[in-house]
């Protein structure tokens, strides 16, 4: 699990944040206003490739990507 | 009654709640007509108090200029108030044609539709042209009004990195399985006064089979040798899909707007854009000024030029007196003060000192990046430059933060 998560955390590093931004896996992603809900969309295509899983819309919400912690639970929910 | 106290109450705290948050919005009250120097009453009530200002996005001086004025009551006496109707029953006039076809000659595009303003343009365009079945790419700092356009829309979407063209390349590259790509940005971003780079944007479109929008509010009537626009600063004019811009800024400053571009995407969006079929047909008040305002424009460089040498002139002066600046060669000037409190500060002082700046902070710009945003304007004279650097100067004196870095500032107000 903490693979996934390290996973997930580089990738939200290379894409979303800054030089300055200290991110761990329980920062704030989207209510933090760091990762914009447009912006989802290449994160969920990202775990979707990696993993070769398939999370619905529905599943994909902002509250359920707002942290690494919780990216790493839904994909584990998937790949089980 | 259906509105009951506990309803009111709803709205009392979610008021409560943003004026908590330092976030309340108060409006000031002009009392005379829009230009460099305006009489304002401010806070509500208080004596009027002549300023200059300086945040207006009246850049080429025409919200007030005496021929657009002339036109405007020409248009007004020979066509009348208002069209009572959207414009495919009975609110089409010659003069809405006539402007749609001169936009469209002005901006090197195929064709023209008009709107009621460049955020209803934004807000139907997507929807009227796309599909689920295709990719909407935008700079992640595009304007609200395209943000909201592109959630009405069914498209998906994504963003890249402000002005990042290997980034755009990577997302371009990624959604090659999509129907038709398009890549969104501003011309001019608002908040910094930076300009798309259209020219490499242009080239990855071309490599990677997207269409290229642009809003260029910020830039029509001024940006470019002869204010075509963005498109006409990095060579790329008769290359844009789709321009959508506004004529409440430059061009006049009323309002209204249009989508500017391929002749098939003008066509959907008179067939299906929603702003555009459910609103109300321009006034033809202002379009005939708007008319007015593109006559001047073709006719000389003027304007534009002047404006051009205001806002050198204003940034050489302000970075000479040590201020942190925003680099750019757009008329818009945001002075960095990173702290909001202080940005509001110092907005409140400039106005004690007879200049009209307001201050942005979070969530406007990014925390940590709160700023005045100056804007100039070719009503602006010599003077209005040098009494408004004067307060400037006067007012960064008692912060004590000219010719300090953007660390020293924060180390003494924080972010």
């Amino acid at each position: 699990m903490e693979d996934i998560k390290e996973v997930i955390l580089q990738y939200v590093i290379e894409e979303y944040a800054d030089e300055d931004d200290e991110l761990t896996y329980s920062s704030p992603l989207i209510s933090s206003g760091l990762v914009d809900s447009f912006s989802m969309v290449s994160l969920k295509r990202f775990l979707e490739v990696k993993y070769k899983i398939s999370i619905p819309d529905e599943d994909a919400s902002p509250e359920a990507f707002d942290s690494v912690d919780k990216i790493a639970d839904l994909v584990k929910r998937f790949t089980s | 009654m259906s509105y009951s106290e506990r309803t009111r109450g709803v709205y009392q705290q979610q008021l409560s709640d943003i004026r908590e948050a330092g976030l309340f919005k108060q409006e000031r009250f002009i009392h005379s007509p829009q230009a460099a120097d305006i009489e304002v009453e401010f806070p509500a009530g208080a004596s009027l108090q002549k300023v200059i200002n300086v945040c207006a996005n009246n850049y080429l001086g025409l919200s007030s200029h005496p021929e657009v004025i002339k036109a405007a009551h020409e248009g007004l006496d020979q066509r009348g108030y208002g069209m009572s109707s959207v414009r495919f029953i009975c609110g089409t006039q010659d003069i809405h044609r006539e402007l749609e076809n001169k936009v469209t000659e002005f901006l090197g595009t195929e064709d023209t539709i008009l709107f009621p303003s460049c955020m209803d343009a934004n807000a139907g365009v997507f929807e009227a042209i796309l599909t689920k079945d295709d990719i909407m790419i935008s700079d992640r700092l595009v304007h609200a009004s395209i943000v909201d356009g592109m959630r009405l829309c069914s498209a998906e979407h994504d963003t890249y990195k402000h002005g990042d063209m290997d980034h755009l390349e990577k997302k371009l590259q990624q959604f090659q399985d999509k129907r038709m790509r398009i890549i969104i940005n501003d011309g001019v971003y608002s908040m910094d006064g930076d300009t798309a780079k259209l020219d490499e944007i242009v080239r990855l479109a071309e490599a990677y089979d997207a269409m290229v929008f642009v809003d260029d509010s910020h830039a029509s009537g001024f940006i470019g040798k002869t204010g075509r626009g963005t498109h006409e600063k990095c060579g790329v004019i008769g290359k844009m899909d789709i321009i959508t811009t506004t004529f409440g800024k430059a061009l006049g400053g009323a309002s209204g707007g249009c989508v500017s571009g391929r002749r098939e995407i003008v066509e959907m969006c008179r067939q299906r854009a929603r702003p555009y079929l459910f609103s109300n047909a321009m006034a033809p008040v202002i379009i005939s000024g708007v008319l007015k305002a593109f006559e001047i424009l073709n006719r000389s460089t003027e304007l534009r030029d002047k404006l051009e040498e205001n806002a050198r002139y204003w940034r050489n002066g302000l970075t000479e007196a040590g201020f942190v600046l925003k680099k750019g060669d757009t008329p818009i000037v945001p002075v960095m003060l990173f702290n909001a409190k202080l940005a509001q500060d110092f907005s409140r002082d400039l106005y004690g000192e007879g200049v009209y700046a307001i201050g942005f902070f979070f969530p406007v710009v990014a925390k940590g990046q709160a700023r005045i945003r100056t804007q100039l304007s070719a009503a602006h004279q010599k003077h209005h430059l040098d009494k408004a650097l004067a307060a400037f100067i006067k007012v960064g004196k008692k912060y004590n933060i000219l010719g300090k870095t953007e660390e020293e500032i924060v180390q003494m107000y924080g972010l």
